[in-house]
């Protein structure tokens, strides 16, 4: 088999192919543009939340906090906006929520790269904190009356056509957003040296350093940047709710994790593609969407994500142990 | 804690290791010391800030009822823990074989049914509950140690499972209108102490006898602290990860009772964030995240502490919200505490060692 047929995300296009089919040819209305879209469109968010997890994991950690950090900024950023009565470019708005993702972020990599701690703790508890002092001493209410230019600007569309039955359908602007930041994320990754850097740290720490990568640089670059996506995913939710909602996504993490390990990235760090991440994240959406339109009730959701997870990181592992065994034997 | 040692002398040899592993054992006391410390200026800082309501025995008996169940949860995830693992699953656990437990008291229970038999049938949920909770913690072994899946991921995938499997079960509501047997035993006191802490007590000695006082309990830290090493020194790391995830299982089932004799209900995504809770308790009370490392008595003054803490807030009306954000605040300090702790004092010993 050539090297691609034996890659990941081979197999998680495969199955997102199978899926598409086998929901297509039991309800139509799967391939209409309007579900596509819909498709599409509840994916944006998530989709530049899949890249904080897919960089922070090749790297060797794990974030569970870019939720929080995206609800953080977006709520506070918004709250500061309304209260300078702005009425400037929306760019202004992204850059401060960006920017207060960015501090966030970097909070959590001073951590563990100074202090040596497990990411995971390090995030779950950063997590609880921002969470709670946003609730606490920011507001806990939903905020419905943006400035007028975001307003306006989540109304914007990319594309946007009058589908069956007189029902415009169309693809916000923020689209565009998501596959910026997805194409950044795979430019830094696979071009520049901090994206080998990244590679190297997640595979081997000590050789990475040895052969002159700072990890406690790469590890805040990664946390760092990790929380300015957070922050400008937190403003896309919330021009495209027209509202701030302080809860709304909190609880996300761990199924974006999960979206993205099914796409092949190793949670051992090292391993992983965007592309792959982004199959895994597909994976997940349409389930997520679409199990309802072959008449299972959406209570099965959870089930079948977890069954998937734990078959695909099954098969996954079950690969790795039979090649090292293989490799073993040769040696031997 | 740190009594100036100008005078000793600093072994460099292949002495120096012994002495290592003494001080390690000092450093690792002086955590459970400084725990210690932690818990009463909490208690005393609560006391004061509202002597009225936090001092009371109704303040203590209703934290009583409250903290057991999160204290099992967190035993459960100290032993994932310590096998250098983590159970995210243990909630997932818990709701999964309390709905069990909950549907078998219901929905089997005739409703004439005279005391006798609707003992049995308690007794036949119970059962149920902890059977099927030793093999969700089974599932979860079989998956890390066989197959060789991380454990994050066993968990975060099993977890997702047991709880989609509850709501399948239930169609999302909540079971209500257990027995009231049941109910009361949850809610009621036996020798003037509250049936949850008593199980919770229970908990407590049974995983202290097994981690301390059995074989099993060197072969899980040997195995956490160095899972190689481990297989080299001729232990089972099959079996005893299949065990120690099992026990995980069996300790979630017990919270989950605990939680559905004390709310009268089950719900299927009861108490997610006990999850967060139960490793901030475990890393807390000196877990090692990495493993090989675990005290009980620390578990217990953490649980203690952050009781003592969300009771005292409570008291003082500010919201649950302020809860998270303390809690987050604790656990990063106590972390880099240890962290720095050991480290500080290492290195202020240094210019001695060489005097």
């Amino acid at each position: 088999m050539t090297r691609w047929a034996r890659s990941s995300e081979f197999y998680v296009g495969l199955i997102l192919l199978l899926l598409f089919a086998i929901i297509g040819s039991r309800n139509g209305a799967f391939f209409s543009a309007a579900n596509l879209f819909d498709l599409i469109r509840s994916a944006i968010v998530p989709g530049i939340f899949a890249m904080c997890a897919t960089m922070v994991i090749i790297s060797g950690g794990i974030d569970v906090s870019f939720p929080a950090i995206a609800t953080f900024s977006m709520f506070s950023a918004t709250k500061l906006l309304l209260a300078w009565h702005f009425d400037g470019p929306v760019f202004v708005a992204f850059a401060l929520a960006g920017a207060i993702g960015l501090c966030l972020g970097l909070i959590n990599g001073l951590l563990i790269a100074y202090f040596r701690l497990p990411a995971l703790i390090v995030t779950l508890g950063t997590s609880s904190m921002f969470s709670g002092f946003l609730l606490t001493f920011v507001g806990s209410r939903q905020v419905s009356n943006l400035p007028a230019s975001l307003d306006r600007f989540g109304k914007l569309q990319v594309v946007k056509f009058a589908g069956e039955g007189g029902i415009t359908v169309g693809l916000p602007m923020t689209v565009l957003f998501t596959a910026a930041i997805v194409l950044a994320v795979a430019g830094i990754l696979k071009y520049t040296m901090i994206g080998r850097g990244i590679y190297a740290l997640g595979g081997d720490p000590v050789s990475a350093e040895r052969i002159g990568f700072s990890a406690k640089f790469l590890q805040c670059f990664v946390y760092g940047f990790v929380g300015l996506l957070a922050g400008i995913a937190g403003m896309i939710q919330t021009t495209m709710m027209r509202s701030s909602n302080p809860v709304d996504l909190l609880g996300t993490e761990l199924l974006i994790i999960a979206a993205v390990v099914l796409g092949g990235v190793r949670i051992t760090g090292g391993h992983g593609s965007v592309l792959g991440a982004l199959l895994g994240l597909l994976l997940i959406v349409t389930i997520q969407n679409s199990l309802i339109l072959v008449g299972i009730p959406s209570y099965w959701q959870r089930l079948v994500i977890g069954a998937l997870i734990l078959v695909g990181t099954g098969i996954a592992a079950y690969q790795i142990k039979r090649s090292s065994a293989k490799r073993k034997s040769i040696l031997a | 804690m740190s009594i100036p040692t100008a005078k000793r002398p600093e072994p460099d040899s292949s002495y120096g290791r012994f002495s290592f592993s003494l001080r390690r054992w000092m450093a690792q006391d002086g955590n459970l010391m400084r725990l210690f410390v932690i818990m009463i200026v909490v208690w005393a800082a609560m006391a004061m800030l509202s002597p009225r309501t936090f001092l009371t025995i109704d303040s203590f008996s209703s934290m009583a009822f409250q903290f057991p169940e999160i204290g099992i949860l967190a035993l459960a995830m100290m032993l994932a823990m310590i096998s250098g693992g983590i159970d995210l699953s243990i909630v997932g656990t818990a709701n999964l074989t309390s709905i069990l437990a909950a549907m078998m008291m219901v929905r089997l229970m005739p409703a004439d049914a005279g005391a006798g038999e609707s003992a049995m049938y308690m007794a036949l949920g119970v059962l149920c509950a902890l059977v099927s909770g030793v093999l969700c913690g089974l599932l979860n072994g079989w998956a890390v140690a066989k197959i060789g899946i991380p454990p994050i991921l066993v968990t975060l995938g099993s977890m997702q499972l047991f709880i989609g499997l509850a709501i399948v079960l239930t169609e999302g509501k909540a079971i209500v209108g257990l027995p009231e047997a049941f109910s009361s035993i949850g809610n009621g006191t036996l020798v003037g102490l509250p049936v949850p802490l008593l199980v919770f007590a229970a908990c407590i000695v049974s995983v202290y006898a097994l981690v301390n006082r059995r074989p099993f309990g060197i072969k899980l830290q040997m195995l956490g602290s160095n899972p190689t090493a481990a297989r080299y020194g001729g232990i089972d790391n099959t079996a005893v990860l299949l065990k120690t995830y099992a026990l995980s299982g069996l300790l979630a089932a017990v919270a989950g009772l605990v939680i559905i004799a004390h709310t009268n209900s089950a719900k299927a995504d009861y108490g997610t964030s006990y999850i967060l809770q139960s490793i901030l308790i475990a890393v807390m009370g000196g877990v090692n995240p990495n493993g090989g490392f675990g005290k009980i008595a620390g578990i217990v003054m953490a649980v203690l502490t952050l009781q003592f803490l969300s009771s005292g807030l409570n008291a003082l009306h500010v919201g649950n919200f302020f809860k998270d954000f303390v809690w987050g605040i604790v656990l990063i300090l106590v972390m880099v505490a240890n962290e720095i702790g050991p480290k500080w004092r290492w290195r202020r010993r240094q210019p001695e060692s060489s005097v």
